[in-house]
């Protein structure tokens, strides 16, 4: 029986692990994007920017999965029966719902994004004007200073809020049982009403912990190998 | 005309007055003081000539091209900008080295980015060219055996050291110190003000703001005393420091002295 439940869970880890990995891969890009817009000197930019982060960072991850999974259905369904149509409302009446792993991935990266734009923010603006400064009398462009004298030293400032951010996100996937994304917990969950056992469940605590010891060592060898210089 | 021809350089930072009107002359090889208590805009001058403040008002002419005039605004894109301040170089106050670049890449990174926008072919002669300056210039400053250190392994004086020959490797036609032995113990001053002297000696056209009014008399072909946003009083080294005439410049003096 042990192998079993082993197998099965394993089976629901890896879509854990796909959550997981396909999130950092759209959140981590997208948050820059949002973490420019909200310091943008283009005002509605700033405010679209800053009014998303508000909303995500304000409302349960849970909320949002079911919003963006159920929502655009829903929407269709409205426009559809109107009894009149025009460009906007026959586009929203063309709508389809996602199907239910693009929607975790999308409510995820989202979410995600939020929280990591405001993570780098912080780290940007720490860095000393003088930097920037440097850059610009060595007659470098401001894409040259971010990228060559301005981005490694965030990277090391935001190592360690960031990975709280990650250790945070393996155990937030659960949440795609929301929406019945078969992930471990759900897998867990079905020992309890196919075969009456309740340790399966406490046994998926083991794949979180392991999972996260492994990202804890990476992020602490990641840290001691940027020591080399102090910011 | 001289060789850097600066007129009617005006800042404003809100409503304060920073710059009131600035005129100044250099010829080239000259070294140029600028003293004055602090928050007389001798700062504000210098990163103006840097193009780290966009000035209000005036002209910045070096060697016959004027670099900048405030009121013509095609002069005031970024492109241009960044040509124009390549004439300068600028050592800090707080040294602004690259914490996560070695010693040597401090040096050889902006000029490795712009030979970027050569042929291939040239690239690696240029990159080659590049580093043998850099490590020329180390040996200058006295550092060649620090090339592969951190700046956070480094001291103070040697951090400002490798600061100055940073601002060499993109060898500019004049060199501005902002303060350079400010952020130094006392007992690390020495090091750098030598270094400074020495680039004297190779007829290296400078602007030093400095409160070390020792090395000033000693290094200075001209000084400014700066007093409220304008030049309160300008001359020679013997002129300013032997004979000032504004009571202002003697109290500023007197000061100095007393610290």
């Amino acid at each position: 029986m042990f192998g079993y439940v082993t197998q099965e869970l394993l089976l629901g880890f890896w879509t854990t692990l796909q959550i997981f990995a396909l999130t950092l891969l759209f959140s981590l890009p997208l948050g820059l994007v949002i973490c420019f817009g909200s310091m943008s000197r283009v005002t509605p930019l700033r405010w679209f920017c800053k009014t998303l982060v508000w909303i995500i960072r304000g409302t349960p991850l849970m909320l949002q999965i079911i919003v963006i999974f159920y929502g655009p259905g829903l929407a269709a369904t409205w426009a559809q029966g109107l009894s009149e149509q025009n460009a906007l409302t026959s586009w929203i009446a063309s709508w389809e719902v996602m199907d239910r792993f693009t929607s975790i991935i999308v409510a995820f990266s989202i979410n995600y994004a939020c929280y990591f734009s405001e993570i780098y923010r912080g780290g940007i603006q720490s860095i000393p004007r003088g930097q920037y400064e440097a850059g610009q009398v060595l007659g470098m462009t401001r894409g040259q200073i971010f990228f060559h004298v301005v981005l490694m030293q965030v990277i090391k400032r935001i190592t360690a809020p960031m990975s709280n951010e990650f250790i945070t996100l393996v155990k937030d996937t659960s949440l795609a049982r929301t929406i019945a994304v078969y992930e471990i917990i759900w897998a867990g969950q079905q020992f309890i009403t196919m075969h009456g056992l309740l340790w399966p469940l406490f046994y998926t605590g083991a794949f979180y912990l392991i999972f996260c010891g492994a990202l804890t060592l990476a992020f602490g060898a990641l840290e001691k190998k940027l020591n080399y210089y102090k910011v | 005309m001289a060789y850097l021809n600066v007129r009617n350089i005006q800042k404003n930072f809100g409503a304060t007055r920073v710059l009131k009107g600035i005129d100044l002359e250099l010829e080239r090889g000259e070294v140029l003081v600028i003293i004055g208590s602090s928050g007389s805009g001798k700062t504000t001058l210098l990163r103006a000539l840097n193009f780290l403040e966009l000035p209000d008002d005036g002209t910045i002419t070096l060697d016959g091209e004027v670099l900048l005039d405030a009121s013509d605004k095609t002069m005031r894109s970024d492109e241009e900008i960044r040509k124009n301040r390549l004439h300068f170089g600028l050592v800090f106050q707080q040294f602004n080295l690259f914490p996560q670049y070695s010693v040597l890449d401090n040096l050889t990174l902006s000029p490795r980015l712009m030979a970027k926008s050569l042929p291939k072919a040239e690239r690696k002669a240029k990159i080659q060219a590049i580093e043998e300056n850099a490590k020329a210039l180390l040996e200058r400053v006295g550092l060649s055996e620090k090339a592969g250190s951190y700046p956070c392994e480094l001291s103070g004086g040697q951090q400002q050291r490798v600061a100055i020959a940073r601002a060499l490797a993109l060898s500019p036609d004049i060199l501005c110190f902002d303060e350079p032995t400010s952020a130094l113990d006392p007992e690390l001053t020495g090091e750098v003000l030598k270094v400074i002297r020495s680039l004297k000696d190779d007829r290296r056209t400078m602007i030093v703001v400095t409160h070390e009014m020792e090395f000033a008399r000693g290094v200075a072909d001209r000084v400014i005393f700066m007093s409220d946003g304008v030049i309160a009083e300008q001359g020679s080294a013997e002129e300013i420091f032997e004979h000032p005439k504004s009571p202002a410049l003697q109290h500023f003096l007197r000061l100095s002295k007393e610290k």
